[in-house]
């Protein structure tokens, strides 16, 4: 057990390699989905234009955030068919993989907050301010509700999303301000704040989870030595009770699990592994 | 509070909590949001761009128009430029709209924020260009300057030039360029080449730059020719003081030079 320093076992059992293999992944992924952006500007092959608002791939594929187009719906405009088919496609996308796969896997946030999170840590401080769970529904009804009152996409006014993925990609220098907000915020405020209790975009992605095959399963859960690492590392602690503790099926069903996988990772035992939604038989 | 248990009071003191907190989050991105609609006089939309309120609604912020624009016209506006956060716009002064015929930022747009409907840029109205220093203007002085219209790319129609008396001189002529409204796109090349240290010719936004006529008023004489004839009854024609037993031939209207 080792709440400060989870995954030691794993490293002990598995290698370092190994217990960091889905990070490592996930940074990568995390780094791919700038990167396909950034090959435009930088050689003037046109790869991915646009963000991740809305984007075009090799001048063919339309991709646009669903939300945004929710937001546009409130508004009273309705877009054309190029972003309601991109939507469609994300939307199809991330009921494959997984809605939260966004939050975990592409989202620049992610890298911010969790840089926070791993400071945070380090310095032994205190969770601060824990928003109660339902707070980011609340987000959301506030983006949909603002967007329909006031006829304007009304998170974009925010949104440390596109601001920074927008702001790496298209050389604007604000985003630094925002960036260093959530940082603080998840730093001195609130711990895992942003992503695990405010944003509303993760807030909306969770809930294509609710549909979506992609999923992790506590496997091996009669393995499980209560070492509590996974919960250590888990963005989303609350999600691993109901498939690693309870009678029913090892699926990690929660709405809220963003597929990173660090829990395959810390775990020496290999309790966990993914799986696809209807795959896991009961032990 | 007998009636509540104490669980049900702690969640609806905590749901109090949370919505009042949500509230105050929705009011003060309410206000960016309110303040994200008044768009800067130098900042232009690009061409086909909805009202700007519809605008706000639509345009997702992606930045495809700018990828897409080949003079690099468009940019997207950083959170201290002005425009709301992230939508295209573009400064006359630094660089004008080359009015491409295949409008390519259009065509680039997937929600239409950008109305598609816009086929021929001609029919563009980014903004309306106004000579709004007619005491720096060159051409008001009198001298041939003439650049912002030789070139706009609607010569003679959305600029002219029109010749009026130069009583300085009273040997020469002014050439006062004239902007028409109905035929100017607001592509800004007039702004950007005006010799004037700064612009004396600038594109405005079209509800800073227009009047508009109450809904109730009437040309009289745009009137009698649709209607072939006056409205109402001649005007009652007064004797004319002073010129009594004039020659009516000779009788002037009003005061004599």
């Amino acid at each position: 057990m080792s709440l400060d320093d989870p995954g030691r076992e794993a490293i002990a059992e598995k290698g370092w390699l190994l217990a960091h293999k889905w990070l490592l992944l996930r940074r990568g992924a995390q780094l791919f989905f700038l990167g396909i952006f950034l090959v435009g500007p930088l050689t003037a092959f046109w790869l991915v234009e646009g963000n991740l608002a809305s984007s075009r791939t090799l001048d063919l594929l339309p991709l646009t955030d669903p939300l945004l187009v929710l937001q546009s719906l409130a508004a009273r405009h309705l877009p054309e068919t190029t972003a309601l088919l991109g939507a469609v496609i994300v939307l199809a996308g991330y009921l494959v993989v997984g809605g939260r796969t966004y939050c975990s896997w592409v989202c620049p946030v992610n890298v911010v907050t969790d840089a926070a999170h791993w400071l945070h840590i380090k310095l032994g401080l205190a969770k601060g301010w824990q928003p109660k769970p339902g707070t980011r529904y609340g987000m959301l009804a506030l983006v949909l509700l603002g967007s329909a009152v006031t006829g304007t996409i009304f998170w974009e006014v925010v949104n440390p999303v596109t601001i920074v993925h927008r702001a790496l990609v298209f050389g604007l220098a604000g985003a630094w301000l925002i960036i260093a907000a959530i940082f603080l915020f998840d730093l001195l405020v609130s711990r895992r704040g942003w992503c695990s209790h405010l944003c509303p975009v993760g807030a909306f992605y969770g809930q294509i989870n609710r549909a979506s095959l992609l999923k992790i399963s506590a496997a091996k859960r009669e393995t499980c030595d209560d070492c509590m690492d996974c919960f250590a590392v888990c963005p989303e602690p609350q999600v691993i009770t109901p498939a690693l503790k309870s009678k029913g099926s090892p699926v990690v069903s929660h709405w809220a699990c963003t597929n990173c996988a660090r829990c395959i990772d810390v775990c020496s035992k290999d309790v966990y592994r993914f799986t696809l939604r209807g795959m896991e038989t009961r032990p | 509070m007998s009636g509540l248990s104490a669980n049900r009071r702690r969640f609806l003191e905590s749901a109090a909590k949370g919505g009042a907190a949500i509230a105050c989050a929705g009011l003060a991105i309410g206000l960016l949001a309110d303040r994200s609609r008044a768009l800067p006089a130098t900042a232009i939309r690009p061409p086909g761009a909805l009202p700007e309120d519809d605008f706000l609604g639509a345009c997702v912020r992606c930045g495809l128009c700018v990828r897409d624009c080949p003079y690099d016209t468009l940019k997207l506006a950083d959170l201290a430029d002005g425009p709301a956060a992230g939508t295209p716009f573009f400064e006359a002064r630094a660089v004008p709209c080359e009015m491409c015929e295949d409008i390519p930022c259009v065509a680039a747009c997937p929600t239409g924020a950008l109305d598609p409907g816009l086929t021929e840029i001609e029919k563009a109205k980014m903004g309306l260009a106004v000579l709004i220093d007619q005491e720096n203007c060159l051409n008001f002085q009198g001298l041939r300057c003439d650049v912002c219209y030789r070139v706009c790319p609607l010569i003679d129609k959305a600029i002219t030039l029109e010749l009026s008396h130069n009583q300085r001189t009273e040997a020469h002529a002014f050439f006062i360029p004239t902007v028409h409204s109905d035929e100017c796109t607001g592509c800004g090349k007039c702004e950007k080449s005006c010799v004037l240290e700064e612009a004396a010719i600038k594109v405005l936004p079209l509800h800073l730059a227009k009047g508009e006529l109450g809904a109730h008023y009437r040309w009289g004489w745009k009137e009698k020719e649709k209607a072939g004839e006056a409205l109402i009854d001649d005007i009652i024609d007064l004797p004319d003081r002073g010129y009594q037993g004039m020659p009516s031939e000779q009788r002037l209207k009003g005061f004599k030079p």
